[in-house]
Protein backbone atom coordinates (compact mmCIF):
# COMPACT_ATOMS: atom_id res chain seq x y z
CA UNK A 1 0.00 0.00 0.00
CA UNK A 2 1.41 3.81 -0.76
CA UNK A 3 2.51 5.84 2.02
CA UNK A 4 0.52 8.53 2.32
CA UNK A 5 2.69 11.55 1.30
CA UNK A 6 2.59 13.07 4.49
CA UNK A 7 4.03 10.08 6.88
CA UNK A 8 6.56 9.59 4.11
CA UNK A 9 8.08 13.24 3.84
CA UNK A 10 7.78 12.96 8.05
CA UNK A 11 9.61 9.55 7.56
CA UNK A 12 12.75 11.22 5.62
CA UNK A 13 12.93 14.10 8.33
CA UNK A 14 13.36 11.54 10.55
CA UNK A 15 15.89 10.04 8.51
CA UNK A 16 17.66 13.07 8.05
CA UNK A 17 17.78 13.88 11.36
CA UNK A 18 19.20 10.29 12.46
CA UNK A 19 21.57 10.90 9.55
CA UNK A 20 22.90 14.04 10.86
CA UNK A 21 23.22 13.02 14.58
CA UNK A 22 26.97 12.28 14.41
CA UNK A 23 27.38 15.75 13.26
CA UNK A 24 25.72 17.42 16.27
CA UNK A 25 28.73 17.12 18.39
CA UNK A 26 28.23 17.51 21.69
CA UNK A 27 24.36 18.57 21.69
CA UNK A 28 22.29 15.88 23.66
CA UNK A 29 20.09 13.83 21.02
CA UNK A 30 17.63 11.97 23.18
CA UNK A 31 16.71 13.79 25.81
CA UNK A 32 16.89 11.15 28.05
CA UNK A 33 18.33 11.19 31.84
CA UNK A 34 17.65 13.92 34.32
CA UNK A 35 19.78 16.20 36.38
CA UNK A 36 21.33 14.88 39.53
CA UNK A 37 21.42 17.28 42.06
CA UNK A 38 24.96 18.07 43.42
CA UNK A 39 23.88 16.41 46.78
CA UNK A 40 23.74 13.42 45.02
CA UNK A 41 26.55 13.52 43.18
CA UNK A 42 28.54 14.05 46.22
CA UNK A 43 26.84 11.17 47.57
CA UNK A 44 28.08 8.73 45.08
CA UNK A 45 31.69 10.28 44.65
CA UNK A 46 34.11 8.41 46.12
CA UNK A 47 36.26 8.68 44.02
CA UNK A 48 39.76 10.11 45.32
CA UNK A 49 42.76 10.30 42.25
CA UNK A 50 46.83 11.14 43.21
CA UNK A 51 46.09 14.91 43.59
CA UNK A 52 43.27 14.10 46.45
CA UNK A 53 41.50 16.93 45.47
CA UNK A 54 38.07 14.82 46.40
CA UNK A 55 39.90 14.48 49.89
CA UNK A 56 37.13 15.08 52.41
CA UNK A 57 37.56 16.89 55.54
CA UNK A 58 39.09 14.88 58.45
CA UNK A 59 42.27 14.17 59.96
CA UNK A 60 44.11 11.07 61.35
CA UNK A 61 47.34 9.97 63.20
CA UNK A 62 48.82 6.54 63.51
CA UNK A 63 48.34 5.97 67.41
CA UNK A 64 43.94 6.69 66.51
CA UNK A 65 44.49 4.36 63.95
CA UNK A 66 46.39 1.29 65.51
CA UNK A 67 43.05 1.43 67.87
CA UNK A 68 40.86 0.96 64.95
CA UNK A 69 43.71 -1.25 63.04
CA UNK A 70 43.37 -3.58 65.85
CA UNK A 71 39.45 -3.50 66.24
CA UNK A 72 38.88 -4.09 62.74
CA UNK A 73 41.74 -4.79 60.74
CA UNK A 74 43.98 -7.40 62.77
CA UNK A 75 41.83 -10.44 62.17
CA UNK A 76 42.56 -10.69 58.84
CA UNK A 77 46.11 -9.13 58.41
CA UNK A 78 47.37 -9.67 61.49
CA UNK A 79 48.41 -8.20 64.41
CA UNK A 80 50.88 -5.39 62.90
CA UNK A 81 50.09 -5.57 58.90
CA UNK A 82 52.27 -8.94 58.34
CA UNK A 83 49.27 -10.76 57.07
CA UNK A 84 47.27 -13.85 57.45
CA UNK A 85 45.08 -16.53 55.97
CA UNK A 86 42.31 -13.93 55.33
CA UNK A 87 44.31 -10.90 54.41
CA UNK A 88 46.99 -9.98 52.37
CA UNK A 89 49.99 -8.43 54.24
CA UNK A 90 50.15 -4.73 54.30
CA UNK A 91 53.89 -4.17 55.55
CA UNK A 92 57.25 -5.17 54.35
CA UNK A 93 58.99 -6.45 51.55
CA UNK A 94 60.99 -3.29 50.98
CA UNK A 95 63.76 -4.59 48.52
CA UNK A 96 62.26 -8.09 47.54
CA UNK A 97 60.72 -6.39 44.21
CA UNK A 98 63.26 -7.77 42.10
CA UNK A 99 64.25 -11.23 43.91
CA UNK A 100 62.49 -14.02 42.91
CA UNK A 101 60.45 -14.08 45.79
CA UNK A 102 59.08 -10.52 45.77
CA UNK A 103 56.54 -9.51 48.59
CA UNK A 104 54.34 -6.52 47.18
CA UNK A 105 52.88 -4.57 50.37
CA UNK A 106 51.51 -0.96 50.42
CA UNK A 107 55.34 -0.10 51.44
CA UNK A 108 57.13 -2.34 49.17
CA UNK A 109 54.63 -1.67 46.46
CA UNK A 110 51.99 0.86 45.96
CA UNK A 111 53.04 3.85 44.60
CA UNK A 112 49.89 6.24 45.97
CA UNK A 113 49.26 6.85 49.39
CA UNK A 114 46.28 8.24 48.00
CA UNK A 115 45.75 4.77 46.98
CA UNK A 116 45.45 3.16 50.19
CA UNK A 117 42.53 6.03 51.25
CA UNK A 118 40.45 5.45 48.71
CA UNK A 119 40.52 1.60 48.64
CA UNK A 120 40.10 1.28 52.62
CA UNK A 121 36.89 3.78 52.04
CA UNK A 122 35.45 2.25 49.36
CA UNK A 123 36.05 -1.30 49.84
CA UNK A 124 37.26 -2.47 53.81
CA UNK A 125 37.08 -3.98 55.95
CA UNK A 126 36.30 -6.75 53.80
CA UNK A 127 32.97 -8.11 55.55
CA UNK A 128 31.81 -4.49 55.77
CA UNK A 129 33.02 -1.63 53.52
CA UNK A 130 31.68 1.66 53.80
CA UNK A 131 31.40 1.74 57.90
CA UNK A 132 34.85 3.48 58.42
CA UNK A 133 34.75 7.07 59.08
CA UNK A 134 36.42 9.62 57.15
CA UNK A 135 38.13 9.97 60.45
CA UNK A 136 39.20 6.49 61.07
CA UNK A 137 40.20 5.86 57.35
CA UNK A 138 42.69 9.01 57.62
CA UNK A 139 44.34 7.25 61.16
CA UNK A 140 44.42 3.71 59.19
CA UNK A 141 46.41 5.41 56.37
CA UNK A 142 48.81 7.01 59.03
CA UNK A 143 49.06 4.02 60.84
CA UNK A 144 49.90 2.04 57.84
CA UNK A 145 52.52 3.94 56.30
CA UNK A 146 53.74 4.50 59.70
CA UNK A 147 54.11 0.79 59.99
CA UNK A 148 55.85 0.64 56.92
CA UNK A 149 58.49 3.22 57.90
CA UNK A 150 57.45 6.38 55.87
CA UNK A 151 56.01 8.50 57.79
CA UNK A 152 56.89 9.60 61.71
CA UNK A 153 54.44 8.06 64.56
CA UNK A 154 52.98 11.69 65.37
CA UNK A 155 52.38 12.93 61.88
CA UNK A 156 48.78 14.03 61.31
CA UNK A 157 47.19 13.09 57.84
CA UNK A 158 44.57 15.19 56.10
CA UNK A 159 43.24 16.12 52.85
CA UNK A 160 46.78 18.52 52.37
CA UNK A 161 49.41 16.52 53.50
CA UNK A 162 48.18 12.41 52.20
CA UNK A 163 48.41 13.65 48.89
CA UNK A 164 52.22 14.51 49.25
CA UNK A 165 53.32 11.64 50.78
CA UNK A 166 56.42 9.90 49.20
CA UNK A 167 55.79 6.57 48.28
CA UNK A 168 59.10 4.26 48.11
CA UNK A 169 58.03 2.49 44.83
CA UNK A 170 56.24 5.70 43.57
CA UNK A 171 58.64 5.29 40.14
CA UNK A 172 58.33 1.64 40.27
CA UNK A 173 55.41 1.58 37.11
CA UNK A 174 56.11 1.48 33.46
CA UNK A 175 53.74 1.57 30.42
CA UNK A 176 52.84 -1.71 28.81
CA UNK A 177 55.77 -2.14 26.32
CA UNK A 178 54.17 -5.20 24.29
CA UNK A 179 54.33 -6.77 22.16
CA UNK A 180 57.15 -7.74 23.88
CA UNK A 181 57.22 -11.12 22.26
CA UNK A 182 55.25 -13.16 19.79
CA UNK A 183 55.99 -10.68 16.69
CA UNK A 184 58.84 -13.17 15.02
CA UNK A 185 58.87 -16.82 15.92
CA UNK A 186 62.20 -18.33 14.51
CA UNK A 187 60.11 -21.45 13.69
CA UNK A 188 57.48 -20.37 11.80
CA UNK B 1 34.57 -12.60 59.87
CA UNK B 2 33.86 -16.02 59.62
CA UNK B 3 36.17 -18.90 59.45
CA UNK B 4 35.27 -20.79 56.24
CA UNK B 5 36.41 -24.47 55.06
CA UNK B 6 38.05 -24.13 51.94
CA UNK B 7 36.87 -26.55 49.25
CA UNK B 8 38.21 -27.91 46.39
CA UNK B 9 35.67 -28.81 44.13
CA UNK B 10 36.50 -31.34 41.59
CA UNK B 11 36.27 -30.71 38.24
CA UNK B 12 33.23 -31.23 36.11
CA UNK B 13 34.36 -35.08 36.16
CA UNK B 14 31.20 -36.25 34.00
CA UNK B 15 31.00 -34.11 30.71
CA UNK B 16 29.41 -35.33 27.81
CA UNK B 17 32.06 -35.63 25.41
CA UNK B 18 34.02 -37.65 27.78
CA UNK B 19 31.00 -39.90 28.39
CA UNK B 20 30.92 -40.52 25.47
CA UNK B 21 34.45 -41.30 25.04
CA UNK B 22 34.66 -43.64 27.68
CA UNK B 23 33.68 -47.64 28.02
CA UNK B 24 30.05 -48.82 27.30
CA UNK B 25 30.19 -49.62 31.09
CA UNK B 26 30.34 -46.15 31.91
CA UNK B 27 27.96 -45.15 29.55
CA UNK B 28 25.31 -47.95 30.16
CA UNK B 29 24.99 -46.29 33.45
CA UNK B 30 24.75 -43.09 32.89
CA UNK B 31 21.53 -44.52 30.57
CA UNK B 32 20.20 -46.50 33.45
CA UNK B 33 19.64 -49.74 35.11
CA UNK B 34 18.77 -51.33 32.19
CA UNK B 35 22.10 -53.06 30.96
CA UNK B 36 22.56 -51.64 26.96
CA UNK B 37 24.13 -53.67 24.49
CA UNK B 38 24.19 -51.23 21.84
CA UNK B 39 21.68 -52.78 19.57
CA UNK B 40 18.88 -50.47 18.14
CA UNK B 41 15.64 -51.79 19.41
CA UNK B 42 12.47 -50.61 19.83
CA UNK B 43 11.49 -50.93 23.89
CA UNK B 44 7.39 -51.25 23.97
CA UNK B 45 4.73 -49.15 24.48
CA UNK B 46 5.47 -45.09 24.98
CA UNK B 47 5.19 -42.99 27.56
CA UNK B 48 3.92 -39.09 27.57
CA UNK B 49 7.25 -36.65 28.05
CA UNK B 50 7.33 -33.88 30.11
CA UNK B 51 5.03 -30.56 29.47
CA UNK B 52 6.19 -27.36 28.61
CA UNK B 53 7.65 -24.99 31.11
CA UNK B 54 8.08 -21.14 31.81
CA UNK B 55 11.84 -21.56 31.79
CA UNK B 56 14.19 -24.26 30.33
CA UNK B 57 16.89 -27.25 32.00
CA UNK B 58 19.28 -28.70 30.31
CA UNK B 59 18.62 -32.50 30.36
CA UNK B 60 19.30 -34.36 33.35
CA UNK B 61 22.03 -36.30 32.25
CA UNK B 62 24.33 -33.24 31.58
CA UNK B 63 26.46 -32.58 34.63
CA UNK B 64 29.12 -29.78 32.87
CA UNK B 65 29.89 -27.56 35.54
CA UNK B 66 31.84 -24.47 36.43
CA UNK B 67 35.08 -25.24 38.43
CA UNK B 68 35.26 -23.30 41.95
CA UNK B 69 38.63 -23.81 44.76
CA UNK B 70 37.30 -21.12 47.13
CA UNK B 71 39.09 -19.71 49.87
CA UNK B 72 38.40 -18.64 53.56
CA UNK B 73 37.07 -15.40 51.63
CA UNK B 74 35.24 -16.84 49.03
CA UNK B 75 33.18 -13.47 47.63
CA UNK B 76 36.61 -12.49 46.50
CA UNK B 77 37.00 -15.74 44.43
CA UNK B 78 36.29 -17.02 40.98
CA UNK B 79 34.65 -20.03 39.63
CA UNK B 80 35.33 -21.23 35.80
CA UNK B 81 34.26 -21.91 32.95
CA UNK B 82 34.05 -25.76 31.28
CA UNK B 83 35.97 -25.26 28.27
CA UNK B 84 36.30 -29.63 27.57
CA UNK B 85 32.76 -29.38 27.09
CA UNK B 86 32.74 -26.57 25.04
CA UNK B 87 30.77 -26.09 21.38
CA UNK B 88 31.02 -23.76 19.00
CA UNK B 89 31.97 -20.25 20.18
CA UNK B 90 29.24 -18.87 22.43
CA UNK B 91 29.41 -19.49 26.48
CA UNK B 92 26.72 -20.12 27.94
CA UNK B 93 25.53 -17.78 30.49
CA UNK B 94 25.08 -20.45 33.16
CA UNK B 95 28.43 -21.62 32.46
CA UNK B 96 30.54 -18.05 31.97
CA UNK B 97 33.43 -17.64 34.73
CA UNK B 98 33.09 -15.33 37.29
CA UNK B 99 35.53 -13.19 39.48
CA UNK B 100 34.23 -10.91 42.24
CA UNK B 101 35.87 -9.00 44.42
CA UNK B 102 33.04 -8.39 47.18
CA UNK B 103 30.37 -10.95 46.35
CA UNK B 104 27.43 -10.55 43.78
CA UNK B 105 25.08 -7.93 44.72
CA UNK B 106 21.46 -8.51 44.76
CA UNK B 107 20.02 -5.62 42.79
CA UNK B 108 16.33 -4.43 41.54
CA UNK B 109 16.93 -2.63 38.33
CA UNK B 110 13.69 -0.20 38.98
CA UNK B 111 16.03 0.72 41.88
CA UNK B 112 19.39 0.80 39.87
CA UNK B 113 20.69 4.01 38.28
CA UNK B 114 23.66 5.15 36.60
CA UNK B 115 25.53 8.19 37.52
CA UNK B 116 27.31 9.69 34.86
CA UNK B 117 29.76 13.19 35.73
CA UNK B 118 33.07 14.70 36.35
CA UNK B 119 34.36 16.80 33.55
CA UNK B 120 30.91 16.87 31.26
CA UNK B 121 28.89 19.61 30.32
CA UNK B 122 25.99 18.02 31.80
CA UNK B 123 25.87 15.24 34.22
CA UNK B 124 23.12 12.89 33.99
CA UNK B 125 21.51 10.49 35.60
CA UNK B 126 19.88 7.77 33.97
CA UNK B 127 17.17 4.84 35.22
CA UNK B 128 17.67 1.54 33.68
CA UNK B 129 13.98 2.01 31.86
CA UNK B 130 15.85 5.17 30.22
CA UNK B 131 18.91 3.12 29.28
CA UNK B 132 16.49 0.39 27.76
CA UNK B 133 14.62 3.08 25.91
CA UNK B 134 17.87 4.03 24.15
CA UNK B 135 19.30 3.05 20.51
CA UNK B 136 20.95 -0.57 21.25
CA UNK B 137 24.43 -2.50 19.85
CA UNK B 138 24.92 -6.16 19.75
CA UNK B 139 28.07 -7.88 19.82
CA UNK B 140 30.04 -10.89 20.01
CA UNK B 141 33.08 -10.44 22.06
CA UNK B 142 35.18 -12.92 24.29
CA UNK B 143 35.82 -11.91 27.98
CA UNK B 144 39.19 -13.21 29.42
CA UNK B 145 40.41 -12.44 33.17
CA UNK B 146 44.01 -11.37 32.89
CA UNK B 147 44.74 -13.68 35.48
CA UNK B 148 43.81 -16.60 33.35
CA UNK B 149 46.35 -19.08 32.94
CA UNK B 150 48.08 -17.44 35.25
CA UNK B 151 49.33 -20.71 36.91
CA UNK B 152 51.23 -21.65 34.04
CA UNK B 153 53.82 -19.64 34.15
CA UNK B 154 55.12 -21.62 37.43
CA UNK B 155 52.84 -24.08 38.62
CA UNK B 156 50.92 -25.38 35.42
CA UNK B 157 47.68 -27.20 36.28
CA UNK B 158 46.07 -30.22 35.05
CA UNK B 159 42.94 -29.52 32.74
CA UNK B 160 41.95 -27.13 30.65
CA UNK B 161 38.98 -25.51 32.83
CA UNK B 162 41.58 -24.57 35.06
CA UNK B 163 44.21 -23.78 32.88
CA UNK B 164 41.91 -21.60 30.71
CA UNK B 165 38.45 -21.09 31.97
CA UNK B 166 38.49 -17.73 33.27
CA UNK B 167 37.02 -17.28 29.95
CA UNK B 168 33.81 -17.08 27.78
CA UNK B 169 32.45 -15.06 25.19
CA UNK B 170 28.43 -13.95 24.76
CA UNK B 171 27.08 -11.98 22.74
CA UNK B 172 26.45 -8.82 24.58
CA UNK B 173 23.59 -6.02 23.90
CA UNK B 174 23.32 -3.06 25.08
CA UNK B 175 24.09 1.16 24.29
CA UNK B 176 27.12 2.69 23.53
CA UNK B 177 29.15 4.47 25.72
CA UNK B 178 30.09 6.84 23.43
CA UNK B 179 26.44 7.56 22.88
CA UNK B 180 25.78 8.22 26.48
CA UNK B 181 29.01 10.43 26.28
CA UNK B 182 27.94 12.25 23.74
CA UNK B 183 24.34 13.30 25.83
CA UNK B 184 26.95 14.73 28.85
CA UNK B 185 28.84 16.48 26.42
CA UNK B 186 32.42 15.13 27.55
CA UNK B 187 34.95 18.02 28.22
CA UNK B 188 38.27 18.61 26.34
CA UNK B 189 40.25 18.28 29.62
CA UNK B 190 38.65 14.56 30.33
CA UNK B 191 41.36 11.83 29.13
CA UNK B 192 39.73 8.93 31.26
CA UNK B 193 36.83 7.77 33.21
CA UNK B 194 36.29 6.09 35.89
CA UNK B 195 34.10 3.27 36.09
CA UNK B 196 32.44 1.80 38.73
CA UNK B 197 30.50 -0.94 39.88
CA UNK B 198 27.41 -1.12 43.05
CA UNK B 199 29.13 -4.40 44.58
CA UNK B 200 30.12 -3.84 48.30
CA UNK B 201 33.43 -3.02 47.21
CA UNK B 202 32.61 -0.19 44.37
CA UNK B 203 35.40 -2.35 41.95
CA UNK B 204 36.47 0.73 39.89
CA UNK B 205 38.75 1.51 37.19
CA UNK B 206 40.39 4.05 34.88
CA UNK B 207 40.16 3.67 31.23
CA UNK B 208 41.39 5.77 29.06
CA UNK B 209 38.76 7.80 26.92
CA UNK B 210 40.41 6.47 23.62
CA UNK B 211 38.53 3.77 24.30
CA UNK B 212 35.62 4.96 26.08
CA UNK B 213 34.72 6.88 22.98
CA UNK B 214 35.84 3.76 20.61
CA UNK B 215 33.75 0.94 21.19
CA UNK B 216 32.59 0.13 24.95
CA UNK B 217 29.52 -1.18 25.39
CA UNK B 218 27.23 -0.61 28.62
CA UNK B 219 25.35 -4.20 28.42
CA UNK B 220 22.26 -5.15 30.20
CA UNK B 221 21.52 -8.47 28.05
CA UNK B 222 23.94 -11.66 27.83
CA UNK B 223 22.98 -14.14 25.22
CA UNK B 224 19.55 -12.98 24.35
CA UNK B 225 18.19 -12.00 28.01
CA UNK B 226 19.17 -10.22 30.85
CA UNK B 227 22.35 -10.51 32.30
CA UNK B 228 22.46 -12.74 35.44
CA UNK B 229 23.29 -11.65 38.81
CA UNK B 230 27.35 -13.03 38.85
CA UNK B 231 27.53 -11.45 35.34
CA UNK B 232 26.59 -7.93 36.70
CA UNK B 233 22.68 -7.83 36.51
CA UNK B 234 21.95 -5.21 35.71
CA UNK B 235 24.57 -3.37 33.59
CA UNK B 236 27.83 -4.40 32.99
CA UNK B 237 30.85 -2.67 30.56
CA UNK B 238 32.07 -4.90 28.11
CA UNK B 239 35.56 -3.06 26.55
CA UNK B 240 36.39 -5.24 23.51
CA UNK B 241 39.37 -7.13 24.09
CA UNK B 242 40.97 -5.54 27.28
CA UNK B 243 41.15 -7.50 30.72
CA UNK B 244 38.48 -9.00 32.63
CA UNK B 245 38.39 -6.70 35.20
CA UNK B 246 37.95 -3.70 32.85
CA UNK B 247 34.36 -4.89 32.01
CA UNK B 248 33.26 -3.41 35.36
CA UNK B 249 29.75 -4.96 36.51
CA UNK B 250 27.03 -3.88 37.95
CA UNK B 251 27.84 -0.38 36.76
CA UNK B 252 26.54 2.59 38.65
CA UNK B 253 28.92 5.47 37.74
CA UNK B 254 30.75 6.95 35.17
CA UNK B 255 33.52 10.07 36.19
CA UNK B 256 34.66 11.78 33.24
CA UNK B 257 38.48 12.75 34.74
CA UNK B 258 41.76 14.41 33.65
CA UNK B 259 44.04 11.63 34.50
CA UNK B 260 43.89 7.76 35.57
CA UNK B 261 42.65 7.67 39.31
CA UNK B 262 45.59 4.80 39.91
CA UNK B 263 43.26 2.50 42.05
CA UNK B 264 43.81 -0.31 43.68
CA UNK B 265 42.85 -2.92 41.16
CA UNK B 266 45.50 -0.64 38.58
CA UNK B 267 48.21 -0.27 40.55
CA UNK B 268 48.66 -2.76 43.55
CA UNK B 269 46.58 -5.88 41.48
CA UNK B 270 46.50 -6.63 37.88
CA UNK B 271 50.09 -5.19 36.91
CA UNK B 272 53.09 -7.12 35.88
CA UNK B 273 56.33 -7.05 37.84
CA UNK B 274 59.13 -8.11 35.78
CA UNK B 275 62.11 -9.31 36.67
CA UNK B 276 64.18 -6.39 37.28
CA UNK B 277 61.29 -5.49 39.81
CA UNK B 278 59.55 -2.43 37.66
CA UNK B 279 55.49 -3.37 37.22
CA UNK B 280 54.05 -2.87 33.94
CA UNK B 281 50.98 -0.98 34.46
CA UNK B 282 47.96 -0.67 32.15
CA UNK B 283 48.46 -3.38 30.03
CA UNK B 284 45.12 -3.54 29.32
CA UNK B 285 44.34 -5.73 25.57
CA UNK B 286 44.45 -9.14 25.94
CA UNK B 287 46.62 -11.01 23.20
CA UNK B 288 46.44 -13.81 20.47
CA UNK B 289 46.09 -16.90 22.38
CA UNK B 290 45.04 -20.22 21.43
CA UNK B 291 44.62 -23.46 23.16
CA UNK B 292 43.13 -26.96 22.29
CA UNK B 293 40.20 -27.97 24.38
CA UNK B 294 40.16 -31.66 22.81
CA UNK B 295 41.97 -33.83 23.94
CA UNK B 296 43.14 -31.95 27.18
CA UNK B 297 44.26 -32.76 30.38
CA UNK B 298 42.91 -35.51 32.00
CA UNK B 299 41.19 -36.94 28.91
CA UNK B 300 41.20 -40.24 28.34
CA UNK B 301 41.36 -41.98 24.89
CA UNK B 302 39.82 -45.26 24.91
CA UNK B 303 41.85 -46.76 21.54
CA UNK B 304 43.56 -45.79 18.49
CA UNK B 305 41.68 -44.31 15.50
CA UNK B 306 39.81 -41.05 14.46
CA UNK B 307 39.61 -37.75 16.37
CA UNK B 308 38.89 -34.54 15.88
CA UNK B 309 41.20 -32.31 17.65
CA UNK B 310 39.50 -28.63 18.53
CA UNK B 311 39.63 -25.99 20.12
CA UNK B 312 39.66 -22.23 20.76
CA UNK B 313 41.48 -19.11 19.84
CA UNK B 314 41.15 -14.98 19.82
CA UNK B 315 42.23 -11.94 20.27
CA UNK B 316 41.90 -8.72 22.06
CA UNK B 317 43.13 -7.57 18.79
CA UNK B 318 41.08 -8.01 16.38
CA UNK B 319 40.63 -11.39 14.12
CA UNK B 320 42.03 -14.55 14.46
CA UNK B 321 43.62 -15.11 11.25
CA UNK B 322 45.00 -18.57 11.08
CA UNK B 323 45.72 -21.45 14.06
CA UNK B 324 48.38 -24.04 13.20
CA UNK B 325 48.62 -27.20 14.99
CA UNK B 326 51.60 -28.97 15.94
CA UNK B 327 51.14 -33.05 16.55
CA UNK B 328 54.89 -34.15 16.99
CA UNK B 329 55.86 -31.76 20.23
CA UNK B 330 56.11 -28.60 17.92
CA UNK B 331 58.59 -29.84 14.92
CA UNK B 332 55.93 -29.14 12.52
CA UNK B 333 52.98 -27.35 12.56
CA UNK B 334 49.71 -27.89 10.25
CA UNK B 335 46.94 -25.37 9.16
CA UNK B 336 43.79 -26.41 11.39
CA UNK B 337 40.12 -24.96 9.94
CA UNK B 338 38.18 -22.68 11.35
CA UNK B 339 34.24 -22.50 12.01
CA UNK B 340 32.87 -19.83 10.19
CA UNK B 341 32.14 -16.75 10.33
CA UNK B 342 35.12 -15.64 12.48
CA UNK B 343 34.58 -12.82 15.04
CA UNK B 344 36.89 -10.01 15.72
CA UNK B 345 37.44 -10.16 19.47
CA UNK B 346 35.48 -13.48 19.91
CA UNK B 347 36.34 -16.85 20.90
CA UNK B 348 37.28 -18.37 17.12
CA UNK B 349 36.80 -22.15 16.75
CA UNK B 350 39.57 -24.66 15.35
CA UNK B 351 39.43 -28.06 14.11
CA UNK B 352 41.77 -30.83 12.71
CA UNK B 353 40.53 -34.36 12.33
CA UNK B 354 43.45 -36.24 13.36
CA UNK B 355 43.96 -40.34 13.70
CA UNK B 356 45.94 -41.16 16.51
CA UNK B 357 48.08 -44.99 16.06
CA UNK B 358 48.86 -44.90 19.33
CA UNK B 359 51.92 -43.50 20.04
CA UNK B 360 52.77 -41.04 22.67
CA UNK B 361 52.25 -37.55 21.10
CA UNK B 362 51.88 -33.80 22.22
CA UNK B 363 49.65 -31.59 20.50
CA UNK B 364 50.08 -28.12 20.65
CA UNK B 365 47.92 -24.86 18.68
CA UNK B 366 49.05 -21.63 17.84
CA UNK B 367 47.45 -18.59 16.55
CA UNK B 368 48.12 -15.41 14.81
CA UNK B 369 45.80 -12.74 14.92
CA UNK B 370 44.98 -10.21 12.27
CA UNK B 371 48.15 -7.76 13.14
CA UNK B 372 50.47 -10.52 12.60
CA UNK B 373 51.04 -11.07 16.33
CA UNK B 374 51.95 -15.18 16.96
CA UNK B 375 51.26 -16.59 20.42
CA UNK B 376 54.32 -17.37 21.92
CA UNK B 377 55.76 -20.43 23.39
CA UNK B 378 56.08 -20.69 27.04
CA UNK B 379 59.91 -20.60 27.15
CA UNK B 380 59.65 -17.26 25.31
CA UNK B 381 57.08 -15.80 27.35
CA UNK B 382 58.74 -16.80 30.83
CA UNK B 383 62.33 -15.28 29.35
CA UNK B 384 60.75 -11.63 28.64
CA UNK B 385 58.59 -11.11 31.32
CA UNK B 386 60.16 -13.58 34.12
CA UNK B 387 58.53 -15.55 36.49
CA UNK B 388 56.83 -12.40 39.09
CA UNK B 389 53.65 -12.12 37.46
CA UNK B 390 50.35 -13.92 37.54
CA UNK B 391 48.80 -11.78 34.39
CA UNK B 392 48.36 -12.09 30.75
CA UNK B 393 49.82 -14.92 30.08
CA UNK B 394 48.70 -16.22 26.80
CA UNK B 395 51.78 -18.86 25.77
CA UNK B 396 51.23 -22.31 24.05
CA UNK B 397 49.71 -24.41 25.93
CA UNK B 398 50.96 -28.29 25.33
CA UNK B 399 48.64 -31.76 26.29
CA UNK B 400 51.00 -34.64 26.10
CA UNK B 401 48.70 -38.15 25.20
CA UNK B 402 50.10 -41.30 26.29
CA UNK B 403 50.16 -44.37 24.85
CA UNK B 404 47.63 -45.47 27.13
CA UNK B 405 45.47 -42.68 26.09
CA UNK B 406 45.52 -40.92 28.95
CA UNK B 407 45.86 -37.03 28.59
CA UNK B 408 48.19 -34.30 30.62
CA UNK B 409 49.68 -30.63 30.89
CA UNK B 410 53.31 -31.64 29.45
CA UNK B 411 54.22 -28.53 31.67
CA UNK B 412 52.89 -29.95 34.71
Amino acid sequence: MPMPSKLRAAGWMLAAVLAAAPLMGQAPNYGVGRSPTPEEIKSWDISIGPDGKELPPGEGRAVEGKEVYTRRCADCHGSEGQGGDQGEALVGGEGTLDSLKPVKTVGSYWPYATTLWDYINRAMPFDSPGSLTHKQVYALVAYLLYLNGIIEEEEVLDAQTLPQVGMPNREGFVSDPRPDVGTTDPSR
Amino acid sequence: MKDRTAKDQPDSSNPSRRRFLKSGAVLAGVLGACADSGIVSDSGPRTLGAIPSPYGQRSTFEKSVRYTNLSDTPEAGASRTPLQDSYGILTPSSLHFERHHSGVPTIDPSRHHLLIHGMVDRPLVFSMEEILRLPSVSRIHFIECSGNSGREWTTPEPTVQRTHGMLGCSEWTGVSLSLLLSEVGVQSEAKWIIAEGADGCKLHRSIPMEKALDNIVIAYAQNGEAIRPEQGYPLRLVVPGWEGNTHVKWLRRIKAVDQPYMGREETSKYTDLMPDGKARQFTFVMEAKSVITFPSGRDQLPGPGFYEITGLAWSGRGLIQSVEISIDGGQSWQEAQFQEPRHPVALTRFRLPWRWEGQEVTLRSRCIDETGYVQPSREALIQARGLNTRYHYNGITAWKVSSDGSVQNAYA
